[in-house]
């Protein structure tokens, strides 16, 4: 009788430890980050070879049912001007900045072998032999699949664009800490 | 049943042309829908497979016809 009492002693001293690690446990799981299936993608550079695989990959995450976000910020901001604003800003070092940076995505340079103009027009010349969508039709595609696009407040200003220069359909103007959030909590996140 | 529902043809497209035209298939289509994808983007080979992963569809079917078109039958869930 004894040896039985003896086990069945054992046998609670080890029940109470594992339920100790249990709580243990679950007080971490809900302590830890949860990732959602999300792709977050900081958009800084505008130019054509940036803003492509931007789009593209922004395109494909919401095609695949997973949420996306592209919050743009200082070269990446200028893609997504209206194709009809010209000379943005207020002072005359805003207005240089926009006159270098010709705004909307179908005016984006090359990063390399722009040849004044004649990369780009090469490469989409490529891109349509090949029926690739082009950036600014993967901008509106991605908007109809419900990317959210993000401008950066802090840039906004910075480089004197206002809300009505950007193309329709953008969300908020958000700042560091709110793309953070956004990256914090996205399975994947990537800085173009 | 096997019964195809609706065909995309994305013949011609490249990427991401034959997954977005999926995508806009797959939203007008209930679940258990098979759809039916016809591609001749190379690169489709491994991606709708990897889009299945992701999206938590079905691929029922992959394969190639004999004039070279890639062709896919996915199921809704």
């Amino acid at each position: 009788m004894a040896a039985i009492e003896e086990r069945v002693d054992e046998a609670s001293t080890s029940y109470a430890e594992l339920l100790g690690r249990i709580e243990a446990l679950e007080s971490a799981q809900n302590a830890s980050i949860k990732k959602k299936n999300k792709l977050t993608i900081i958009a800084w550079g505008g130019d054509l070879d940036r803003i492509w695989p931007t789009t593209i990959l922004a395109t494909t995450a919401a095609a695949s049912g997973m949420e996306a976000s592209v919050f743009f910020t200082f070269w990446g901001l200028f893609a997504i001007v209206k194709p009809d604003v010209r000379i943005t800003g207020e002072n005359w070092m805003q207005k240089m900045m926009s006159a270098m940076n010709p705004g909307s995505a179908q005016k984006a340079k090359l990063s390399r072998y722009n040849f004044a103009g004649a990369g780009p027009s090469m490469f989409k010349k490529l891109a349509k032999d090949h029926q690739v969508a082009r950036p600014e039709e993967l901008i509106s595609t991605a908007q109809e699949l419900g990317v959210r696009l993000i401008p950066c407040q802090m840039t906004m200003d910075l480089l004197g664009l206002k809300r009505e220069d950007l193309l329709d359909g953008l969300e908020e103007p958000i700042g560091a800490a709110t793309a953070i959030a956004e990256m914090r909590d996205a399975a994947v996140s990537l800085f173009i | 049943m096997d019964v195809i529902t609706t065909t995309v043809d994305a013949r011609g497209q490249s990427c991401p042309g034959p997954l977005v035209a999926l995508a806009r298939a797959l939203r007008d289509a209930r679940p258990g829908d098979q759809l039916e994808l016809l591609a001749t983007d190379p690169g489709s080979k491994s991606d709708v497979p990897s889009w299945a992963t992701i999206s938590g569809n079905e691929l029922l079917e992959a394969g190639e016809t004999a004039e070279g078109v890639h062709r896919y039958v996915v199921r809704k869930v």
